[in-house]
């Protein structure tokens, strides 16, 4: 266990191109840290430069209280999990797990105790591993490559999207696995995704990257309330949160999205941003469905999904262009084009700066 | 089980194949069978008679302690020339794999010398070991050693060992370049953070991956040297000195065609066509079935 402290990160590649734009985050010992954000935003360079896998530009890693900005991976005291499980595949299972420990220099008591040890908290069976990787599934290898983590013991946890090649059912079932184990050992960890849901569920924390920038940093429910930037407003949630085009009265008491009904801003209002035009975002769970209720807006519907447990309704506001997804409880039978009167549960907006695309 | 398809016979099919199967029997199997034939006749130095004479002439050969002598220097010919030019193609398909800018100049370059006829090698490495001529051997004189491959069958072993190997490098570092990256990089980086070094990544973790490549042109290698390095010995030693680089194929030329003991000669090819066909079922047999894991 150890904490994990990165200063001003930075990462540029020798062509030039600039993956990381500085990094500054303190990862607390037994913290589970989730990077998350979309392909090619750099959060699998950043995680594999804690691991030592790819140079770091510029800043200061520590792990512990050692600075290991130019230590070899093994010497970092990590281990890490790879997308596509990197098991030795001429090796048993038990080797794979053993190599690591072999090169320690452990004795082999030592080793076997702690592979049986691993192997049974991954629920390994021992016929299992004396198995070569691919006569295992897709789960299976999975936990070996826990196991190979877990056999060494180390500080850091780190996994690059560990799940992304397994079934959906089987990724739900081995995301709580992981949260599981995680929780248990108190190993600090950092987890790369791109999936959100697996990033709300496992991480204590969030860091949501956007081409190299850190966007938000914070624990999940922050990030779903008070979202930092369209960015991560449009990235944590699911389905994704609605944008409008609005506008904020002179008095900074009201929003009014293109000509429709004016909403109370509430709270206080934004008198700082009277007559502003703005972004607002609301959140397709915000949106209810209430007959008679005078500050009802009349939305088009457009299309329906019958989830079983919620309806989603996409459509949009009058004339407005611009399209709204509706999250509704249970199953509801509504039509093609009918004209639904929606209301935004108050104090659930979101509004953001047009130019910076930051909350306000 | 998929049925298969049937088509109306038609003559196409074998007016497709015919080109190949007349150069076969034409070039292949024709010379094969007279090699056959020949080996259980003996005739005489000017072709005025013939005598059939049954096996005689392998056992002739089989009691005949030059071909004994010969088989030797080829299975340490042999030997030499597969280490040598699959350990150095290795060495420099793991320096190339690492070079990421320029790898396509570097990788042609290296490529070079298998187009160079295996006669042009022999005779760029004898110029330069020529004993009186050769930069090589010079350089060699100049440090206090005289080399004179004409004379020492040691060194005239080297000499076209060295010629033989340094033109199959090329393909052996192809092959094994392929090989390096097809592993896939995540292995090695799991090896790394394992705590294996690059020296112990190799060994453990990129040795057993490429061995089937390593099977494969071991096989290759091995035939490579066996029969196709005549141009290389014709050109440097001509089997010389005393029989020290006579391997079997030079053998069989220099029996038959100055010697002109074509019975004897004919015996040997056959022999030879034995050891390739045994080699060709191996490569088949383990090869194909990809042996490491």
């Amino acid at each position: 266990m150890a904490r994990v402290v990165l200063e001003g990160i930075r990462k540029t590649y020798p062509n030039g191109f600039k993956a990381i734009h500085g990094v500054d985050v303190a990862i607390e010992e037994g913290e589970f840290l989730v990077l998350v954000g979309p392909s090619g935003c750099g959060k699998s360079t950043l995680l594999r430069m804690i691991a030592g896998l790819e140079s770091i530009t510029e800043g200061s890693l520590s792990i512990g209280d050692r600075k290991v900005n130019d230590l070899e991976p093994s010497q970092r005291d990590i281990a890490m999990v790879f997308q596509n499980y990197a098991l030795y595949p001429h090796m048993s299972v038990y080797k794979n797990m053993a190599y690591g420990l072999k090169i320690m220099g452990l004795p082999k008591e030592e080793i076997d105790s702690r592979v049986k040890k691993a192997a049974a908290i991954l629920e390994l069976t021992e016929e299992q591993l004396t198995r070569k990787p691919k006569q295992l599934s897709g789960g299976q290898r999975q936990r070996v490559a826990m196991g190979r983590a877990i056999v060494r013991e180390p500080s850091v946890f780190l996994f690059d999207e560990p799940l992304s090649n397994l079934d959906a059912k089987l990724r739900v079932q081995m995301r709580l696995e992981i949260k599981g184990l995680q929780s248990d050992l108190g190993i600090t960890s950092v987890y790369v995704t791109h999936d959100q849901v697996e990033a709300m569920t496992l991480g204590h924390r969030l860091m949501v990257l956007n081409a190299g920038h850190v966007e938000q940093l914070g624990t999940p429910i922050e990030l779903y309330q008070k979202p930092a930037s369209l960015f991560v407003a449009g990235f944590i949630g699911s389905p994704a949160m609605n944008f409008a085009d609005a506008r904020i009265d002179a008095e900074g008491q009201n929003i009014t999205i293109s000509g429709q009904a004016a909403l109370p801003l509430g709270d206080g209002g934004m008198p700082d941003h009277g007559g502003k035009d703005v972004v607002l975002g609301i959140r397709p769970e915000h949106l209810e469905l209430v007959p008679d209720a005078p500050d009802a807006v009349p939305m088009t519907v457009a299309m329906v999904e019958q989830l079983g447990a919620d309806t989603l309704v996409h459509g949009h506001f009058g004339e407005s262009k611009s399209n709204l997804t509706v999250r509704l409880d249970g199953i509801r039978t509504i039509a093609q084009g009918e004209v639904l009167p929606i209301r935004v549960t108050p104090d659930h907006l979101h509004v953001f700066d047009p130019s910076t695309e930051k909350r306000l | 089980m998929l049925k298969n398809v049937h088509f109306k016979p038609s003559l196409l099919p074998f007016l497709l194949v015919f080109p190949q199967i007349v150069v076969t029997l034409v070039f292949f199997i024709w010379p094969a069978t007279q090699a056959l034939y020949q080996s259980v006749l003996v005739e005489d130095a000017f072709g005025l008679k013939t005598e059939f004479v049954w096996f005689k002439n392998f056992g002739e050969l089989f009691q005949d302690s030059h071909y004994w002598a010969s088989f030797e220097v080829t299975i340490v010919f042999s030997f030499l020339v597969a280490f040598l030019s699959m350990s150095f193609a290795f060495v420099l398909a793991i320096l190339a794999d690492r070079v990421i800018k320029g790898s396509g100049t570097y990788r042609t370059l290296l490529i070079w010398p298998y187009a160079v006829a295996p006669v042009t090698a022999g005779a760029l490495w004898v110029f330069m070991f020529n004993p009186t001529l050769g930069v090589v051997a010079y350089a060699l004189s100049a440090m206090g050693y005289e080399w004179n491959h004409q004379l020492n069958g040691g060194e005239a072993m080297a000499l076209v060992v060295m010629a033989s190997a340094w033109k199959q490098v090329a393909y052996n570092f192809l092959f094994f370049l392929a090989g390096l990256q097809s592993i896939p990089k995540s292995l090695i980086e799991a090896a790394a953070i394992d705590g294996a070094g690059p020296g112990r990544r190799i060994l453990d973790i990129i040795l057993p991956l490429i061995s089937p490549t390593t099977f494969f042109l071991l096989v290759i290698n091995v035939v490579y040297a066996f029969f196709e390095t005549f141009g290389v010995i014709h050109a440097v030693t001509a089997g010389g000195p005393a029989g020290a680089t006579n391997i079997l194929v030079y053998k069989v030329f220099s029996d038959g065609f100055v010697g002109l003991d074509l019975g004897g000669s004919a015996a040997q090819s056959v022999i030879l066509m034995a050891i390739v066909i045994g080699l060709t079922f191996v490569q088949f047999k383990y090869v194909e079935k990809r042996v490491a894991y």
